[in-house]
């Protein structure tokens, strides 16, 4: 077993509602892969799955990571052994810093205590890297940050707490040119600093320019419905998903 | 199916030590005018203190129980030993202190904290002051920090006593006022002469120890004008079988332009009855400021009231309360203005989990003459878990059209998307939700100084621990 990821027959859902219907997917080491389909595919509730959200059940079926067997286990597990989930809504939290949040996390994910003088210098490089302010540091996570000061900062989380797979749930919905391409940046420096494995859930190509696309997989009502090297993507974005999805019966 | 942690009872071990009482010790349950004498034969009352006692249980016996707020059906008043002689007099040295009430303190990290500049300890062992401690620069300012029974026979502060003591907070107020009066020992009097502006706070420790003991310390704090006081008064006892009381009385002077700040953490026992009585008088340009937080007991009453007597004269009040399983905590504050263009602000946060319950009630008053005043309250809580419970009771009586008087409310349930975000990021659901709960205090731990702010930080950690079902 040489995939980082693999994921074979998951079905999940919220209560009595199915909505992934045995969904299979195979991510490499190192590889990037792209998510795409139409709304209400699945797409983010797959990635929520992945990453153990408690709001969805797993019915049947397995999540590989490592060649270890992750289904049931909890977010703060995966998250130790190294996977990552930036949100495609953030959530504000009052009360605590970006800065005292993410050297919590990183403490916990590393098990290591870490000098505050250090942190503060991790912390600082990254934000340039993103262009962000350095008095986001000190203010609320995430409470009151703009759609686009949130997106960066979880990919200031990615840069901090380095996983071996990030799955970028539209990451990039709701930017503008400028911040889609600060945000890029982040992610390629991710890439050149780790190796680390992408999964980029995304409507479009801006994004991915910077990156070498390994593979597309196409979902739609809670499937996999055709998968293909990175040109399927300009494909779909030419012709739109129809054609996949009824092409796929 | 994710893992559980088992629902655990709270860790107080660090507050749970108890020494064994000498029995000889007790007077005898219940207050009869016997106890009564006897308490005021062994305080060597004045005469006046002596009357008021008694007139105090009259007051009490025939005022009715509380009936409009949380059950206090398992107090049972008649059982409670209301009076322990003291173990030792007062003591100016920490050396003359003996070794049980001094390794209690240890353990409460009093000498520490009092090395670490705070600038006198008022420690209230029982019911009688053991260790009182000023440091010089304090008492060469002119500050008097001192028990009020010894002030009391002070010629010098006799008559300020008298004409201050319980005049604030009558022994008709309700029942566990005149219960107060009658039974009352220990606790603190200060006095701040005009134009003194103590740098460092005071603070006072306040521990119940016997089985079954009731607890009435009074705290008179006088304040001149111009003059500035941080007290801290920090409670916690040990755990018991039986129900405890603690009904104390705070009475506070706040002269013209003088600013008193006034933090409580409390932190009694889960079988307490916390019925204390908190109030302050405030003169023109004067200011109170409380910080309040109410960790421990079975059920609280507590509503700081704050009147603002004179032309410009501002309360502040922030508090929180973090009611868990078996709690019942019926916390808020009052505000009563007074003269024109007085000000009050509230802001208060309330935490509820495992079948907690945690009521705000707050009251304010704004009087006919009270033209150009101005009111806000603010009141957020937050629930852990859908067991438990949080309502919000607030009252405004407003006698003129000239004031401006807000009033914001909001509660929430902690939410399970904001926990896994957390937990993505490899904080375990434990360490999440004292995270967010933490976030939710902060605004309170910035008011408190800093050792204390660390104390309300390892507080809520010691709640939340095993509070995942």
């Amino acid at each position: 077993m040489s995939q980082l990821l693999e994921i074979k027959g998951l079905r999940a859902g919220v209560e009595e509602k199915e909505l992934l219907h045995g969904v299979n997917l195979s991510v490499g080491a190192g590889e990037t892969h792209v998510l795409m389909g139409p709304n209400g595919a699945g797409k983010s509730t797959l990635g929520s799955v992945i990453m153990g959200s408690p709001e969805y059940e797993v019915t049947s079926g397995s999540i590989f990571f490592e060649g270890e067997d992750i289904t049931e286990e909890s977010a703060d597990k995966r998250a130790k052994r190294g996977l990552f989930l930036s949100f495609q809504n953030p959530v504000e939290i009052s009360g605590i810093s970006l800065s005292e949040f993410l050297r919590n996390a990183l403490e916990q994910i590393t098990g290591k205590h870490m000098k505050l003088w250090d942190f503060k210098k991790k912390l600082k490089a990254a934000m340039e890297i993103l262009g962000m302010d350095s008095a986001y540091a000190d203010r609320d996570l995430n409470a009151g940050f703009s759609g686009g000061e949130k997106k960066k900062a979880e990919i200031l989380q990615l840069l901090i707490l380095e996983p071996k797979l990030a799955i970028l749930d539209e990451t990039d919905s709701g930017l503008d040119v400028d911040a889609v391409k600060t945000v890029s940046a982040g992610i390629e420096e991710y890439r050149k600093r780790t190796g680390g494995t992408l999964i980029v859930i995304t409507h479009n190509t801006k994004i991915l320019e910077a990156l070498n696309v390994d593979k597309t997989h196409i979902l739609a009502a809670g499937k996999v419905v055709t998968e293909g090297d990175g040109t399927l993507v300009e494909d779909v974005l030419e012709n739109g998903f129809e054609r996949y999805i009824n092409g796929g019966k | 199916m994710k893992e559980k942690t088992q629902v655990e009872d709270i860790d107080r071990s660090l507050y749970d030590f108890r020494y064994e009482e000498d029995e000889s010790n007790y007077l005898g349950s219940g207050i009869t005018a016997e106890i009564i004498r006897e308490i005021s034969e062994e305080k060597n009352d004045t005469e006046w203190m002596r009357e008021f006692r008694l007139r105090s249980m009259e007051i009490y016996n025939r005022t009715p129980m509380v009936e409009w707020g949380p059950s206090i059906e398992g107090l049972d008043v008649d059982n409670i030993v209301t009076y322990i002689r003291t173990k030792s007099r007062m003591s100016n040295d920490w050396e003359e202190v003996p070794e049980d009430v001094k390794d209690t303190f240890e353990k409460l990290g009093i000498p520490q904290a009092e090395r670490e500049s705070l600038a006198g300890v008022g420690a209230q062992y029982d019911s009688e002051l053991v260790y009182h401690n000023v440091r010089k620069e304090v008492a060469e300012s002119g500050v008097v920090y001192t028990d009020l029974e010894s002030a009391m026979h002070d010629e010098r502060y006799a008559e300020m006593i008298r004409s201050h003591f319980m005049k604030l907070v009558p022994p008709t107020d309700h029942k566990f006022a005149a219960l107060h009066g009658a039974v009352w020992s220990g606790g603190s009097f200060v006095y701040v002469p005009r134009g003194v502006k103590l740098e460092i706070p005071l603070q006072s420790y306040f521990r119940l120890n016997a089985r079954g003991a009731g607890q009435f310390e009074h705290t008179l704090i006088i304040l001149e004008e111009d003059s500035y006081l941080h007290f801290i008064e920090g409670c916690s006892a040990p755990k018991y079988y039986e129900a405890g009381l603690h009904a104390g009385c705070v009475e506070l002077y706040v002269g013209k332009n003088a600013t008193l700040r006034y933090s409580t953490i409390e932190n009694w026992s889960k079988n307490m009855y916390n019925l204390n009585t908190k109030r302050a008088l405030v003169d023109e340009g004067g200011k109170i400021e409380w910080v309040s937080g109410s960790f421990g007991s079975h059920v609280s009453y507590l509503y700081p009231m704050s009147i603002l007597n004179g032309r410009g004269a501002r309360a502040e009040f922030t508090g929180i309360t973090f009611a868990g399983e078996g709690q019942n905590l019926d916390t808020g504050a009052k505000i009563v203005h007074n003269a024109p263009d007085t000000s009050s602000y509230m802001n208060t946060k309330s935490i509820s989990k495992s079948g907690g319950i945690s009521t705000f009630r707050s009251a304010v008053t704004v009087n006919e003459k009270a033209v150009g005043s101005k009111s806000a309250v603010s009141c957020e809580s937050l629930m852990l878990d859908r067991i438990s419970r949080s309502d919000t009771i607030p009252v405004m009586d407003i006698r003129t059209d000239k004031a401006d008087v807000g009033h914001e409310a909001r509660i929430g349930r902690i939410s399970d998307e904001t926990v896994f975000y957390l937990m993505s990021r490899g904080l375990s659901e434990e360490e999440a939700k004292a995270m967010i709960v933490r976030g939710f205090a902060d605004n309170v731990s910035k008011e408190l100084p800093l050792e204390y702010a660390v104390e309300m930080n390892n507080l809520i950690g010691l709640e939340m621990k095993g509070s995942i079902g």
